[in-house]
């Protein structure tokens, strides 16, 4: 199948590029690191993203550069910055999904096999619906990865760390280091997010109210969040498969049998308008998928993001209050009571620290997520109107033409 | 039969004749002169056929230009040894003339060639029109010229009516054809198709009535020859008719089958004008007599419609309200699109039909260029927007221009959709002036005695009604009631009676114990709908209009209780369609239909039945596939606005809910599609899966005439046969008996033919009527369609319009 969509390793074009990033959070007001991922190449199941950096930071060798970076090395630098302890009172950046391209691969495949049961010109349309669909997943995924790294970018702490400048700027290819580092870590933090549960947080008597609001709020807004998320992606799928099916196969087909039962003339006008009627309605669906859904999507895995923020403060507030009753059974015993005092002001510092930069954290993820919502809303909305508005134009003066030659 | 023996069927005459036409391209004259001989061989048993005076020669004629149609469309392949047995049924008709038909179209059908075709389908409209010339010699010297000559006349009126509609189809086909895959593909001859027809369409044009008899005294003049051959020996032996008297006989065929093509257009039968002044019309004033009717209303046509649409266009008005205008007086419905459902199964011939148009094409054959070219002026015109559509698909097209409600499609460029449907419902107005409406279902009783009652409401300015406006009260049962009672009068007569929907107990009985889901109310509207749409179809027809029980229906306070509504429930009601189905498909293998038409609708109803039937189960999946998305868009809504209420920001808190409150508009929106899938199509499409079964009923019942008619022939037959013995065995006392029984039973034949004819007459006009409502009816059903989608549209730019500024507002 992938030879079918070898016009498709394909080159962005900015405008594209410009139309994807609407999703993104772009807080990026600071110009010393930018970066973007220009191109990309598929093949087979990898995706190669070109990552194109410009800088002015003394910290980079040079102030241009580009190196190839596969999904794969996009997971070991968000599994590095999780698992850095120095991190723990940051929302780190999501990491983006792993693209999938199996699914339009295995309609792609379908309809090779189904060649010769079709038309040509029905094969041809059917080919280009799917290179449509691929191209799309293909965007998408360029995306996300790009929307990473310009979260990470644009923040004041995750934008100067080591690896992430290695990521960046490490001509060479990266796996070598994935292997140390997965040796190296051994996953500490992502070891502790995944034994947390409700029961860690509930258990422990919270200090703060902010993060006690927090805490609810993120909860019960996640939960939302992810049946929002799914409920829109079935939406999705229902309007692309209805669009689809309503419009290729039963309205083609509709339309092909009224004009075998009627010979009633002309109907390839109307057959033009829903063709038309369909390429808006395909803008549409995808419009709402990229603006919607993918927001919806995005900020689901923000909020877990957020969540894990608070799992690990959280963590730090248990280990802080067992090193309080440490401190107190030291005191009990009088043993060891500089090790355990020193021990509990290190877990409150450590506390402290990340609720500090918690809180703050959690507050700009506020406005973040706000802010991105509006700009999507308002995105869909105008889109939504602005192709209703195109299908109304073009529907009546076909339907009329239509109307007056029969 | 007997005679089979004694003729000597000559089995290469044929098969030369078409090697030498292949060969040598020989002329129209050989191969008429080649047929000559074939066929007088066929024909040289005239002492039979003498013999036989109840031989209604007429079938063969028919015959011969049913096959001749037939032959091109079929792309025949002609057996060289099964093509002379062709000549045999000539005179076997006397005995038979049923088994002749089966004999004759079967030859000709079966004899399918691919390269020959042209010269075939050539010979075969050479010999089939000097066959009809031996045909007629040897019956006119019969024992009852006159009752002969009107059968031979009668029956000659129906063939050319077939002969016109074939070739009308055939020549629309390339023209279609060619239209469709703009010459890419075409069979070889193609594009001299596509210029004679073109051609053929501006010479009808121009002067078609020129063209016309230019040629026909061509073929009258060429044919003389053969026929002196053939004829000779039949001189010989009848010393009666002499060859000049054939010839012009022979034109007067010739003639017939022009001034037919006026006459059938009417609902009867001329009989007696073709039989009067056959010569006159010929020679003498041949304009009038044929085409003086058609080129009057071109005529004027072309002058009312000068600037709108030229040549083609304006002959395609002149022959269509041709055929409206005999129509009018009994039918205001004018039936433009009578050969546009004929179109379609024309399809296959566009290959033989083009190889015959350029074969045509060469000076030797010009006398079966003139044939065909006829066939083609004739058809041309019968497909109009065809040929527009070839011509200049930019031309604001007009539709056949036949009758004032047409008129208000011709208007170029009307302003909006909405425009456009209220002129097509005043052409309703027009037409019909009555509206009924059916509403207010209401539940009366209780339990499973309860039924449904809906009220009926006339609007008419119809002067039979006493009041312009009425209501009444009817139950279901009463609608089926009705039908029974039209069926039962209209039915044999050939009227397609318009079925109501049937009992459906699944859906009663939801309503009857009172469930008040959505799919109970659903199915209530849905049978409203199709009562109203029912009611409406009755009153629309012309002729059911006028019956008392309709007019009972719609005025009457109290109906008096149907009680054989059974019957029809559910089940039954279907089970009675198919078996009338059923019946008609059985008996048209006995009957082997005498016309074309006739087989070619019914394989067409059965052919829309089927497509019918797929496309209702399309629609209907695209109503599950919308109520699908329906669903999801309402439970993402639901979502949404839970997530605004777990959204800690207010401003973005109340987007959120506005923007479950639009998603919640757009499940209405979705739905309101589905409600329009299925009213605007399905139930259509419901309706008409069922009217086609009232068509096929139509077809059985006239099959039901003409079996009734060949008993009484079988019956007259064995009458005459005594008679012959008698006469024989020399007894004058009981002779005198079986003459009066003949003379009983030849009237009966005459009544029942008349009869089989009435109804045939009927059902083609009803199916031409039925079939311009279909695309009328649909054509109205795709632009309301169009115009909810217009109209969701719009709401829909309302609805985010409105959104808008709440998600500007966040912040």
């Amino acid at each position: 199948g992938s030879q079918h969509f070898s016009e498709l390793f394909c080159i962005l074009s900015s405008e594209e590029r410009h139309q994807l990033r609407s999703v993104s959070v772009d807080l990026n007001h600071d110009a010393s690191l930018l970066i973007d991922i220009p191109d990309a190449l598929c093949e087979r199941d990898k995706v190669k993203f070109t990552v194109h950096t410009k800088t002015t930071l003394s910290s980079f060798q040079k102030p241009e550069f580009s190196v190839p970076r596969q999904h794969e090395d996009f997971i070991w630098l968000h599994d590095t910055l999780v698992e850095t302890e120095d991190y723990a009172g940051l929302i780190i950046p999501p990491a983006p999904p792993k693209p999938d391209f199996e699914s339009p691969r295995e309609k792609m495949h379908k309809l090779g096999e189904g060649e010769a049961t079709m038309t040509k010109d029905e094969y041809t349309k059917m080919k280009q619906e799917l290179e449509a669909e691929y191209l799309a997943v293909f965007k998408k995924t360029v995306q996300v990865h790009e929307v990473f790294l310009q979260r990470l970018s644009s923040h004041p702490i995750l934008s100067k760390d080591r690896n992430f400048q290695i990521f960046l700027e490490y001509d060479q290819d990266l796996t070598v280091r994935r292997k140390n580092a997965k040796e190296m870590f051994g996953g500490f933090f992502k070891n502790m997010v995944k034994t947390a549960d409700e029961v860690l947080i509930s258990g422990i008597k919270e200090v703060d109210d902010f993060f006690e609001q927090e805490k609810t709020f993120l909860l019960d807004y996640y939960s939302k969040i992810k049946d929002s998320t799914a409920k829109a992606e079935k939406m999705t799928r229902a309007h692309k498969s209805m669009r689809k099916f309503f419009y290729i196969t039963i309205l083609n087909r509709i339309f092909f049998m009224l004009w075998l039962i009627f010979f009633l003339r002309h109907l390839e006008k109307l057959s033009d308008l829903f063709e038309k009627l369909r390429k808006v309605e395909g803008r549409v669906a995808s419009d709402q998928e990229l603006k919607l859904t993918e927001l919806l999507r995005y900020y689901m895995r923000d909020i877990q993001a957020a969540k894990d923020l608070l799992y690990r403060r959280a963590r730090a507030l248990a280990d802080y209050e067992n090193s309080n009753k440490a401190l107190d059974k030291a005191r009990l015993k009088s043993k060891d009571i500089p090790q355990a005092e020193e021990h509990q002001q290190h877990c409150l510092q450590k506390f402290d620290k990340l609720s500090e930069s918690g809180k703050k954290e959690l507050t700009s993820f506020k406005g973040r997520r706000v802010v991105a919502f509006r700009k999507n809303l308002i995105e869909m909305a105008e889109l939504e109107i602005k192709h209703a508005k195109v299908s109304s134009t073009i529907q009546p003066p076909a339907a009329k033409g239509w109307v007056c030659s029969v | 039969m007997a005679t089979s023996s004694e003729r000597s069927p000559p089995p290469f005459p044929d098969s030369e004749d078409q090697d030498v036409l292949d060969a040598e391209e020989v002329g129209g004259r050989d191969s008429d002169e080649d047929d000559g001989e074939d066929l007088f061989m066929s024909a040289s048993d005239p002492p039979l056929t003498e013999m036989d005076a109840t031989l209604p020669p007429a079938n063969e004629p028919t015959d011969v230009l049913m096959n001749l149609p037939t032959d091109i469309m079929d792309a025949p392949l002609i057996e060289p040894v099964s093509s002379p047995t062709e000549s045999k049924p000539a005179s076997e008709v006397v005995i038979e003339p049923s088994d002749d038909f089966v004999d004759l179209t079967n030859n000709i059908t079966d004899s399918p060639d691919d390269s020959v075709a042209a010269e075939i389908a050539v010979a075969d409209a050479a010999k089939d029109s000097t066959e009809i010339s031996l045909d007629e010699p040897t019956e006119i010297p019969l024992d009852e010229p006159s009752d002969d000559f009107v059968d031979i006349i009668r029956s000659e009126t129906q063939a050319p009516e077939e002969e016109v509609a074939i070739a009308d189809v055939t020549v629309e086909a390339p023209t279609d054809k060619s239209e469709v895959t703009s010459g890419a593909t075409d069979p070889p001859g193609d594009g001299e198709t596509g210029e004679n027809a073109e051609q053929a369409a501006k010479e009808t044009s121009t002067a078609p009535v020129n063209d016309l008899f230019a040629d026909m005294p061509a073929s009258s003049t060429q044919k003389p020859p053969v026929i002196d051959k053939i004829v000779d020996p039949l001189v010989d032996l009848l010393g009666d008719s002499p060859p000049a008297a054939d010839a012009k006989k022979l034109s007067q065929a010739t003639v017939d089958l022009f001034e037919d093509e006026g006459s059938d257009l009417f609902a009867e039968p001329r009989q007696t004008k073709s039989t009067k002044q056959p010569q006159k019309s010929l020679f003498g004033e041949p304009d009038e007599d044929l085409f003086g009717e058609p080129l009057g209303a071109t005529a004027k046509k072309t002058i009312s419609k000068e600037q709108k649409d030229k040549s083609v266009m304006t002959k395609a008005a002149g022959v269509s309200s041709n055929i409206g205008g005999p129509l009018q007086d009994s039918n205001p419905a004018e039936p433009a699109d009578i050969f546009t459902e004929e179109a379609i199964t024309s399809v296959p011939s566009v290959k033989s039909t083009s190889t015959v148009n350029s074969k045509t094409n060469g000076v030797h054959s010009e006398e079966e260029a003139d044939i065909f070219a006829e066939a083609t002026v004739e058809l041309s015109l019968d497909s109009p927007q065809d040929q527009r559509k070839k011509e200049a698909a930019a031309k604001p097209s007009v539709s056949a221009p036949s009758s004032s409600g047409a008129a208000s499609l011709t208007k170029p460029q009307p302003a909006g959709l909405e425009e456009l449907e209220e002129e097509e419902e005043e052409e309703l107005e027009d037409k019909f002036e009555i509206f009924i409406s059916v509403k207010d279902p209401e539940k009366i009783g209780d339990g499973m005695n309860a039924y449904m009652a809906y009220k009926v409401s006339t609007q008419t300015t119809l002067p039979m009604f006493r009041n312009k406006t009425f209501t009444v009260r009817r139950r279901f049962s009463d609608f089926l009631g009705l039908y029974e009672k039209l069926s039962e009068k209209h039915g044999p007569n050939g009227f397609i009676v318009p079925p109501p929907p049937e009992k459906s107990i699944l859906g009663m009985t939801k309503v009857k114990v009172g469930k008040e889901d959505s799919s109970s109310a659903d199915f209530v509207e849905r049978r409203r709908g199709a009562l109203e749409r029912y009611l409406q179809r009755v009153v629309n027809h012309p002729s059911l209009i006028q019956d008392p029980d309709v007019r009972e229906f719609l005025e009457r306070e109290e109906l008096p209780r149907a009680v054989s509504t059974q019957a029809l429930s559910g089940a039954g009601f279907l089970k009675m369609i198919n078996k009338a189905t059923d019946a008609v498909s059985k008996m048209t293998i006995k009957m082997n239909e005498s016309d074309v038409w006739f087989e070619e609708k019914l394989q067409e109803v059965e052919a829309a039945d089927q497509h019918f039937r797929k496309l209702h189960a399309l629609v209907e999946s695209l109503v599950v596939h919308r109520k699908e998305l329906s669903l999801n868009t309402a439970s993402f809504a639901k979502s949404t606005a839970m997530l605004g209420s777990a959204e800690d920001n207010t401003a973005l808190s109340r987007a959120l809910s506005q923007l479950a409150e639009v998603e919640d508009k757009m499940e209405q929106l979705h739905q309101d599609q589905a409600a329009n899938d299925t009213f605007s199509f399905a139930e259509v499409i419901a309706d008409y899966i069922r009217l086609l079964g009232a068509v096929r009923g139509s077809f059985d019942h006239r099959m039901k005439a003409w079996q009734r008619w060949q008993d009484a022939q079988t019956v007259l037959q064995k009458k005459r046969e005594t008679e012959a013995k008698l006469l024989w065995a020399n007894k004058p006392d009981k002779l005198q008996l079986a003459k009066e029984e003949i003379a009983e039973w030849e009237a009966k034949v005459t009544q029942f033919e008349r009869d089989f004819e009435r109804v045939s007459a009927t059902v083609r006009k009803e199916v031409v009527r039925f079939e311009k409502e279909k695309a009328k009816n649909f054509k109205r059903q795709i632009v309301k369609y169009l115009e909810c989608l217009l109209q969701s549209q719009q709401q829909l730019i309302k609805y985010w319009e409105a959104f808008l500024p709440e998600a500007k507002a966040i912040a």
